[in-house]
């Protein structure tokens, strides 16, 4: 089945949901290799509009590489994907994408409110002008996850948590339908995870979609609706209380999970969450 | 008369070095920032062979041709690193050295036979340029500043090097967000649609096309010093990016005409009757404000505030 037919699929499944349009992120048969390595192998996935998405798998099982590929960051070797029914080069502007922390070099000569900015550029283009507009918008990001205060501050000089926040605030400044973050919760602290997940759901309660590479299993039910299960290849996809079942996370972690682990999610479609 | 004589002798050579110096150190800024600084050291190595051979094979000194030939010596460079790492199994910092050591060395040679019976081209004129003597004979004083037929005696490496050095601070203009975004953020400047691998050749190939320029005029002790000294220098004095390029021209322009006067009065000062070559006095005190710099500059602290870099 082509993926345009996959997605009138997709599209009649969504029963009593007015019109939807293309899902937001549709990907058919994504294969990346580095090297002779794979890195991921014909996965399918078909993302509903409006959800928390959690990509979930353990190290190596090419989660931020699924992002990186279907946002063309990444070489594919096979398979096709569209955001919101385009190829990814039409789609510019209606998806944001949050790089893992430790990519970038925090040394750069650059202040908070600057990389913020750097969001507006696909509207101010080579040349546009930087108006007062567009500064309030970036303070107004700033403001929605707390760093405000730290709008002048270089950024090596921010905790590793602010400098989520402000990675999240360029993200908002963009003014996206969809979300896509790798790791937005790696190395931040509590209260900064907090904060990001509210800032995310409230994204979501404006109707945008939201897709988190996520590695800790304990909040994933609490903090998404819906998941990609991933060990090189797709293990399973769905709503999460269907999806993170003894059954489906044995096969996505293999003999790796401890039985406390397990045990957090009780038996398939239990009691949990 | 001391006018005069300074419109005569030293006003080209100091426009000219403080022009070069500038051209150079804006593209100097961005290669800082990636970590690729070692790539315009590597250009202006490999662009000496690929000149002379540009000269041999065409006989004429213009820009276009070198400009060819330094960025086919380019290419040739890349596919020789790639093949001293694979087969010989070196690790890419010493392929590199390698490479550019030698083909520069070849450079020398080539050199060498090809200035037989040929004035403009030597070796210590690649090395050191020839600064000095890019007088304005014509000249008589400020006021032939006015004067139409004296302008046009200007040396031509004048208006050629404002030419470039022009050209490299509009590009720098028009490309400021994309080369921005990119060199911060490769990741996000692609999901922005920018497109990276066209940005970063561009950025190499205006390095090439700064260093080749500058290279004729004011040698390649100059052109090396200058892409690196002046936006080190300027990023140990700020954190803004527009601020550490603003600085690295001023930077490049303080090098260039204090080089210039030290070079050509130090020795006198000093008692002695000779002056030195006022392109080793540019990046002696080019690298000397670098120095300074580490040591008093403000912002050379990475890490004093907030948690440990873990990751």
């Amino acid at each position: 089945m082509n993926l345009a037919a996959r997605q009138e699929d997709f599209a009649r499944a969504q029963v009593g949901t007015p019109s939807l349009g293309p899902a937001p992120l549709a990907a058919r048969g994504l294969s990346v290799s580095y090297g002779v390595k794979p890195a991921l192998i014909g996965v399918d996935a078909i993302f509903p509009p409006g959800r928390m998405i959690a990509v979930i798998g353990p190290n190596g099982a090419g989660k931020s590489t699924f992002l990186k590929a279907a946002l063309g960051l990444a070489p594919k070797i096979a398979g096709e994907v569209e955001i919101f029914g385009k190829p990814v080069d039409q789609a510019y502007g209606r998806f944001a994408y949050v790089p893992q922390r430790a990519s970038v070099d925090w040394d750069f000569p650059t202040q908070a409110l600057d990389v913020v900015s750097m969001g507006l550029y696909r509207e101010l283009g080579l040349m546009g002008r930087f108006r007062g507009e567009h500064k309030r918008r970036a303070l107004a990001a700033l403001e929605r996850v707390g760093m405000a205060d730290f709008a002048d501050r270089q950024i090596g000089r921010l905790s590793g948590g602010q400098q989520q926040r402000v990675f999240l605030a360029r993200a908002l400044a963009q003014n996206a339908d969809l979300y896509l973050l790798d790791e937005p919760f790696a190395g931040v602290d509590a209260a900064t995870e907090r904060a990001i997940v509210e800032v995310l759901k409230g994204l979501q309660a404006e109707g945008r979609t939201v897709v988190c590479v996520h590695h800790d299993l304990a909040t994933a039910r609490e903090y998404f609706d819906y998941a990609l299960l991933l060990n090189l290849r797709k293990i399973a996809e769905g709503p999460i209380r269907e999806v993170l079942t003894v059954g489906d996370l044995q096969r996505t972690y293999g003999g790796r999970l401890t039985e406390a682990q397990l045990a957090a999610f009780g038996a398939p479609g239990g009691a949990g969450g | 008369m001391m006018g005069e004589d300074f419109v005569r002798f030293s006003l080209a050579p100091l426009l000219i070095g403080a022009l070069a110096a500038m051209a150079c150190a804006l593209p100097g800024n961005f290669l800082l920032l990636r970590r690729q600084a070692m790539i315009g050291d590597a250009i202006s190595h490999v662009v000496l062979p690929g000149i002379v051979v540009a000269f041999l094979l065409t006989g004429s000194v213009s820009t276009w041709p070198m400009l060819l030939g330094a960025l086919g010596a380019a290419a040739v460079s890349a596919v020789l690193i790639e093949l001293v790492r694979r087969i010989g199994r070196v690790e890419p910092g010493a392929a590199m050295g390698v490479v550019f050591t030698t083909l520069f060395a070849l450079g020398v040679l080539l050199l060498e036979r090809a200035s037989l019976g040929n004035v403009h081209l030597d070796v210590q004129h690649a090395l050191y340029g020839n600064l000095e003597s890019l007088i304005w004979l014509r000249s008589s004083g400020w006021a032939s500043l006015t004067d139409p037929k004296a302008l046009a005696t200007l040396p031509e490496e004048l208006p050629r090097m404002a030419a470039v050095a022009g050209l490299m601070g509009l590009l720098t203009l028009i490309f400021w967000r994309p080369l921005k975004i990119s060199t911060f953020d490769e990741g996000f400047a692609r999901s922005l649609g920018i497109p990276v691998r066209m940005v970063s050749f561009g950025l190499v190939l205006a390095a090439a096309a700064a260093c080749v320029a500058a290279f004729d005029a004011v040698g390649s002790i100059i052109v090396i010093a200058m892409l690196v000294c002046p936006p080190a220098t300027a990023r140990l004095m700020t954190d803004r990016l527009a601020t550490q390029v603003w600085l690295s021209l001023a930077f490049a322009v303080f090098a260039a005409v204090l080089g210039y006067v030290l070079a050509g009065y130090g020795p006198l000062w000093l008692g002695g009757e000779d002056s030195v070559s006022a392109a080793g006095m540019i990046a002696t005190v080019s690298g000397l404000t670098l120095g300074i710099a580490a040591l008093y500059g403000p912002h050379r602290r990475r890490d004093e505030a907030g948690e440990p870099q873990a990751l």
